[in-house]
């Protein structure tokens, strides 16, 4: 039993009283009372928060363990309040088969047995190659939670609508990487003003909004739900705000990155701000601020996407495309609060209740008999992003060598402390 | 810039790192070069000792014999590694290769690389200086200054009033790039010409005027710079045929007759007779082809020797 008090939800001092697992009891400080046999820890007037979900993570394992493995990438996870990672698909072997999906499992609860918890993704098609179903019936009975081909666009649209279909029955929702495959060819950024500058190959931003904007069609005459993932553009953002107007199950994401960071992060050719879909402009950063507030954007994830130094410490068309994300997104958001972007409510919407919703994963609301999973966020500790205050395995973040300011200081999953 | 106050910079990566008053400074130290140059003995002692790498990691022939040529005219010894002799392609990394180059003790890289941002990468590992010898879509810093070195000749010194057209595939190409930036910045007027598929993205921070139609570019110009067209543009389909984008962008006779009586006209070569120049201009007296090969020894020069001399503390890019 477990009974923190003095701290800080929402704007007020709280107290939470942890039974077996479960919120016992949860109100303003001084309103419980804490038995003589619980654990008290004093919050010292830290930010509670619930665990975050986090729905979009490239774990690397199997088959990349030197960019990141599961035990690492869950303790990043749980450092950054994160009590659930929806893992993609793209490992080797592809998590296309119940055997892969086992796997990560297994390796998810040994490393880390009361959480943070991973929840494989299941290949959309055989090998992420785009032409053949993968059995999304064995996969889900293995475990996994949605379906995405991430990373490798589905290009063709008749074989997108079957995983939609085939999934649907499962309950299995699409998360679609949604890229042109040929207008986004041979792209190391975005296609603009930088592109033109520094002489890289752009993609331009319609490359997302035409894909999202197929998904979104394809899901209004199917019935369907489909879930648009890491949207960078304010053109794909109008495209999702209509899909919704005419009320077509479309959901959506975006990442930490698309609310701070703009094309000018290439201007000395650092390839850690190489990411797809890419950064873009100023302008697109103002609309994806507004659509996280007011909702149109659904939930924020993080794509991290390790890589080890040795693979990106090249000039930026020959690196690969990824940021990492988990250490670090809570306090990236924490830095929207401070400047008036979200509150805390909104990271909590955005962060842990409508992901939850969306792929059917219990969350704590801090009423009673909700999962006891939460941590406490100091706002004022300052850390400088190095390989040693990461951990994750990698430290492929344009914030390497950055000072940031605030971090978690405690988290319980399950009602036990996992940092 | 005099002895007192010593060439501010480590490397040269872009022309937009140099102020107007370096530009011309560089230019006239490329001028007494020149002069030398059209000597009967050519070499002179000014950089004796240093030791100047030409590391070439993708094909070209004219700029790697001009940089070395140029080195070697200042008594310095150079170095060539070339693409097929390096160790990129047996999978070695930029970064090991500039390290390796670093362990012996160069005072100057030229690098010339595929990659847009490959000098600045090296610039930043490597404590010799770095010439930028052109790197993928974006700088190629002397093709700029011998450009404004040969038009500065032909123009009797005067950029400001004066107007060029570059014509051709901008998109791709770093000397664009490095000549808008160097010749908007002397005050000549700009203007650019490309079927669309081959301009740039972000054309409105160009300091220029875009033309698609090369007969209204080229009305009343004093000189035209014409791109090298990489065969390689039609195969991605940026051009239907090769026929095709010649008959609308291949300059000739015609098209001259219509820019300034006099106008001359620039390439960086190789060219391609009859797809971006035609013959007989490439051989005519408004022809500055030549003139150009010849300054970019006398810059190059100019450049190598004010980089090994620069100022002890020149800070770090």
């Amino acid at each position: 039993m477990l009974f923190l008090h003095n701290a800080r939800y929402l704007g007020q001092m709280c107290d939470l009283l942890v039974r077996d697992g479960r919120v016992a009891a949860f109100g303003p400080s001084g309103s419980l009372t804490a038995p003589a046999e619980a654990d008290a820890v004093d919050a010292g007037g830290r930010i509670l928060f619930p665990s975050f979900i986090d729905a979009h993570v490239h774990l690397r394992d199997p088959g990349f363990e030197w960019k990141e493995d599961i035990r690492t990438g869950l303790a990043a996870a749980a450092h950054g309040g994160i009590g659930h990672v929806l893992c993609m698909a793209n490992t080797d072997p592809v998590n296309d088969n119940a055997a892969v999906t086992r796997d990560i499992l297994a390796k998810a609860m040994t490393a880390h047995p009361h959480g943070p918890f991973a929840h494989p993704i299941a290949a959309a098609t055989m090998g992420l190659d785009g032409k053949a179903l993968a059995p999304l019936g064995e996969l889900k009975e293995a475990g996994c939670i949605a379906v995405s081909n991430d990373g490798r666009p589905l290009a063709d649209t008749e074989i997108l609508r079957r995983v939609m279909e085939y999934g649907a029955d499962l309950g299995l929702i699409l998360i679609d990487h949604c890229e042109d495959p040929w207008l986004a060819r041979g792209a190391h950024m975005n296609e603009g003003d930088m592109s033109g500058r520094l002489g890289l190959r752009g993609q331009p931003d319609a490359a997302e909004a035409i894909q999202a904007d197929r998904d979104i069609l394809l899901a209004e005459y199917l019935d369907l739900p489909v879930h648009i993932a890491h949207v960078s553009a304010s053109r794909t953002l109008e495209v999702i705000r209509r899909g919704k107007e005419r009320g077509v199950k479309v959901t959506a994401e975006t990442c930490p990155h698309y609310l701070l960071l703009t094309e000018e992060a290439l201007a000395g050719y650092d390839s850690n701000a190489k990411v797809n879909p890419p950064l873009r402009t100023r302008a697109d950063v103002e609309a994806m601020r507004d659509a996280v507030k007011s909702g149109l954007i659904d939930i924020m994830v993080t794509d991290h996407a390790p890589h080890a130094a040795h693979e990106k410490e090249h000039p930026v068309d020959q690196a690969p495309n990824g940021i990492t994300g988990l250490d670090t997104s809570v306090t990236l958001l924490w830095s929207l609060v401070e400047e008036g972007v979200l509150d805390e409510d909104d990271l909590i919407r955005l962060y842990c209740r409508r992901p939850g919703e969306i792929f059917g994963i219990p969350t704590n609301t801090f009423q009673h008999g909700d999962p006891a999973d939460f941590f406490l966020f100091d706002p004022n500790p300052e850390w400088v992003v190095s390989p040693k205050t990461l951990y994750s395995k990698s430290a492929n973040t344009p914030w390497l060598g950055k000072t940031l300011k605030g971090r978690v200081a405690a988290h319980w999953i399950g009602g036990v402390k996992v940092v | 810039m005099s002895e007192a106050h010593p060439w501010p910079h480590k490397d040269l990566l872009d022309i937009s790192r140099l102020t107007v008053d370096e530009i011309m400074h560089l230019l006239d130290t490329a001028r007494s070069f020149h002069e030398i140059n059209r000597r009967p003995v050519k070499k002179v002692p000014t950089l004796k000792g240093k030791t100047i790498m030409l590391f070439f990691a993708e094909n070209s022939t004219r700029t790697k014999t001009s940089f070395d040529v140029a080195g070697k005219r200042l008594s310095a010894d150079t170095h060539a590694l070339g693409k097929s002799g390096s160790s990129i392609q047996k999978g070695e990394t930029l970064k090991d290769t500039a390290l390796t180059l670093q362990a012996m003790n160069p005072d100057v890289v030229v690098l010339r690389d595929s990659s847009s941002g490959a000098a600045q990468f090296l610039a930043e590992r490597l404590r010799c200086s770095v010439v930028n010898a052109g790197d993928g879509w974006h700088a190629h810093p002397t093709q700029a200054l011998l450009d404004a070195f040969s038009l500065r000749e032909a123009w009797g010194g005067e950029f400001a009033g004066k107007t060029l057209l570059i014509l051709g595939d901008m998109a791709h190409s770093r000397v664009a790039r490095s000549n808008a930036n160097l010749l908007s910045r002397l005050g000549v007027k700009l203007r650019f010409c490309a079927p669309r598929t081959l301009l740039p993205a972000g054309r409105h921070l160009w300091p220029g005027e875009f033309f698609s139609d090369l007969n209204e570019a080229v009305r009343g110009v004093d000189a035209v710079m014409c791109l090298r067209l990489q065969l390689e543009r039609q195969q991605a389909g940026l051009l239907p045929d090769l026929r095709d984008y010649s008959s609308r962008y291949c300059l000739t006779m015609r098209h001259l007759a219509l820019a300034k009586s006099g106008a001359r006209v620039l390439h960086p070569g190789p060219m391609n007779r009859g797809l971006e120049i035609s013959s007989d201009i490439a051989d005519s007296d408004a022809s500055l082809v030549l003139n150009q090969v010849e300054a970019g020894v006398a810059v190059r020069m100019a450049v190598l020797y004010l980089c090994a001399t620069r100022a002890e503390h020149a800070p770090h890019l």
